[in-house]
């Protein structure tokens, strides 16, 4: 693609299978100011894709409204065939989206093993006297929930610190940390913002490695990041978008060497 | 004369450990879930009235008297005293903490003026009388009396202490937990704040009714002037002084801060002249006070604080040298 994708992407490539999360001519108004406005993206099946644009390009806002954190002004979102834009953010995890935060959010006095098993999904320990009613059920399931989160610590390099609180990790070890409590959860669709940020290089390394390991496992990936390289190395397709609107789509090479996105890298965009 | 000051230690815990219930329910909601609730008296009350309302014998001007047993009145209380948290909670949950204090503390003043005004249920100001004690059989004998009565509420303590720590332990209180670290990681996890919040304060609430019905049998008396925002108070020291988060702390506290309470009362009554120990009760309330400070300068986390995996850490490191 090119430089005159300046209307909503076309279709994507994969477009006979039904895609993974999919955002129709989304628009989020907070007040008079439009952040995003007539935003389409496909994330296919299997797919990793990613999102990138310059500070205040409304990409944590099309994020939040994947998430459903924010409900859209106007536009649809489905997530495999089924449309849930109004649903609150506690629904989309049961649909199989899952999404980690830019500035980590671990529940700090909590152990890191704690953490993951909060992300545990249909626990009947969840509920109140299911704890009373059926205390066998629920042990098996917290039993079946250990061991599922040991694997997963094991996976995200974190074994060692299961039952430290989950305060005393670092930038990275706390993405890691998020990374691992929504994969708690199964999740078809993993929503990463800006992994890279704020990582050493080193643990970088292992985030990335984690990342495409998922993605080989089959789940689809939508990745924010303001880090060309990074995206480059990771995304098969990219989509850029500018001050809340979509401005270019393509393998990364060609978004990179889209005179538009370069522009507004650089600024001057009007 | 030991067996007189054995009646009245057996006597003076029994109170306590009314209170103790409270403060259990108070800490499911504040310690467990961050929900700020200053209308303890009236969940109190409204359980108190309804155990009352089942149990006593039938009263020509007034409502009920069912005479029912004494155990169908203390549940009854729970479930009423649930019912009402679960209505006001479902109104207010949403409400930021002082809000919500500020809602709840209405509902504490609407609820005290139902009881007074409310007269062929209530018996208004008045209050109701020959609540039917727990084994009333023994009451020619004080002491036995007494010790049976304090036997009863240990048991009831048990069982809620362990009941709750469970709860605390269980998936459910690690979830409550997760959305007071932080509520929107929560939700993102599947979580929904408003109804394990909602569930929270219910329980609690159910709890503080079944306190208000013990006590309310254990005196044999109830009236609107039991439950004015003074009980509130106390119980929040309790909860402060004992260690919010810690269901053994809710208990500990109960104990210290009524013994401050009876020690207070009784240093009133011996060295204040009659004609001014009405004035000079305000000095109990004084004492709570002072006793409030001191606790939060010196031991800011209560007698027992909150255990975090923190202060598992502390234990197992040799970190606490430096702290």
């Amino acid at each position: 693609m090119t430089a005159e994708s300046f209307q909503p992407p076309a279709p994507p490539f994969n477009a006979a299978a039904t895609s993974a999360i999919e955002a129709r001519h989304l628009t989020k108004r907070f007040d008079g100011l439009t952040v995003v406005s007539d935003m389409s993206l496909t994330v296919g099946q299997g797919e990793m894709v990613g999102l990138i644009g310059p500070n205040g390009a409304g990409k944590t806002t099309m994020f939040n409204l994947l998430a459903g954190s924010l409900a859209p002004t106007a536009g649809e979102i489905w997530i495999a065939g089924r449309e849930v834009s109004g649903d609150p953010p506690e629904k989309r995890i049961a649909h199989g989206v899952a999404r980690t935060f830019q500035i980590p959010r671990p529940f700090a006095e909590m152990s890191v093993l704690e953490n993951l098993l909060v992300g545990a999904q249909k626990q009947h320990g969840e509920r109140l006297f299911a704890n009373f009613l059926t205390p066998g059920l629920v042990r098996r399931e917290e039993k079946t929930a250990l061991d599922k989160a040991h694997t997963l610590l094991d996976f995200v390099t974190l074994s060692r610190l299961a039952h430290e609180p989950a305060r005393v990790l670092s930038g990275g070890q706390r993405k890691l940390l998020e990374l691992a409590r929504v994969l708690m959860a199964d999740p078809q669709v993993i929503l990463l913002d800006e992994p890279a940020a704020g990582v050493n290089p080193a643990l970088l390394e292992v985030i990335i490695e984690r990342v495409v390991a998922l993605n080989e496992q089959g789940k689809s990936i939508l990745l924010i990041e303001h880090n060309m390289d990074m995206v480059s190395r990771l995304c098969s397709r990219v989509v850029a978008m500018a001050l809340g609107r979509p401005l270019a789509e393509g393998s990364p090479a060609d978004v990179a060497a889209n005179p538009a996105v370069i522009e507004a890298y650089l600024g001057g965009v009007a | 004369m030991t067996l007189d000051l054995v009646a009245y230690g057996a006597f003076f815990l029994t109170m306590a450990l009314t209170y103790a219930i409270i403060c259990l329910g108070l800490n499911v909601q504040w310690g467990m879930t961050g929900l700020f609730n200053v209308g303890i008296a009236a969940f109190v009350a409204v359980g108190a009235y309804t155990s009352a309302i089942l149990t006593t014998p039938e009263t020509p001007d007034r409502f009920g008297g069912f005479d029912l047993p004494i155990a169908i009145g203390w549940l009854g209380a729970a479930v009423v005293s649930g019912a009402l948290s679960w209505g006001v909670g479902a109104l207010t949950i949403r409400l930021r903490a002082d809000y919500l204090a500020i809602a709840t503390f209405g509902v504490a003043v609407t609820v005290q003026l139902c009881m007074l005004n409310l007269q062929p249920l209530t018996g208004g100001a008045f209050g109701i009388g020959f609540i039917p004690r727990p084994f009333a059989q023994l009451q020619a004998d004080a002491l036995l009396f007494s010790l049976a009565n304090c036997g009863l509420l240990m048991l009831v303590i048990a069982g809620l202490y362990l009941g709750l720590q469970h709860v605390a332990k269980s998936p459910w209180g690690r979830v409550l937990r997760a959305i007071r670290e932080d509520e929107t990681a929560a939700q993102a996890l599947g979580k929904r704040p408003i109804r394990f919040r909602l569930q929270a304060f219910t329980l609690g609430g159910a709890i503080m009714g079944l306190a208000g019905a013990a006590q309310a049998h254990f005196i044999g008396f109830i009236a609107p002037d039991n439950y004015m925002p003074i009980l509130t108070f106390q119980v929040w020291a309790m909860l402060i002084v004992g260690g919010s988060g810690n269901n053994r702390g809710a208990i500990a506290g109960a104990i210290l801060v009524w013994g401050l309470w009876a020690l207070t009362a009784a240093a009133v009554s011996a060295f204040v002249p009659p004609e001014d120990q009405a004035q000079a009760a305000a000095l109990q309330i004084v004492a709570i006070g002072v006793g409030l400070c001191l606790m939060l300068l010196l031991r800011p986390r209560g007698l027992f604080g909150e255990v975090s995996p923190l202060a598992r850490l502390r234990n197992t490191l040799p970190l606490s040298a430096k702290e």
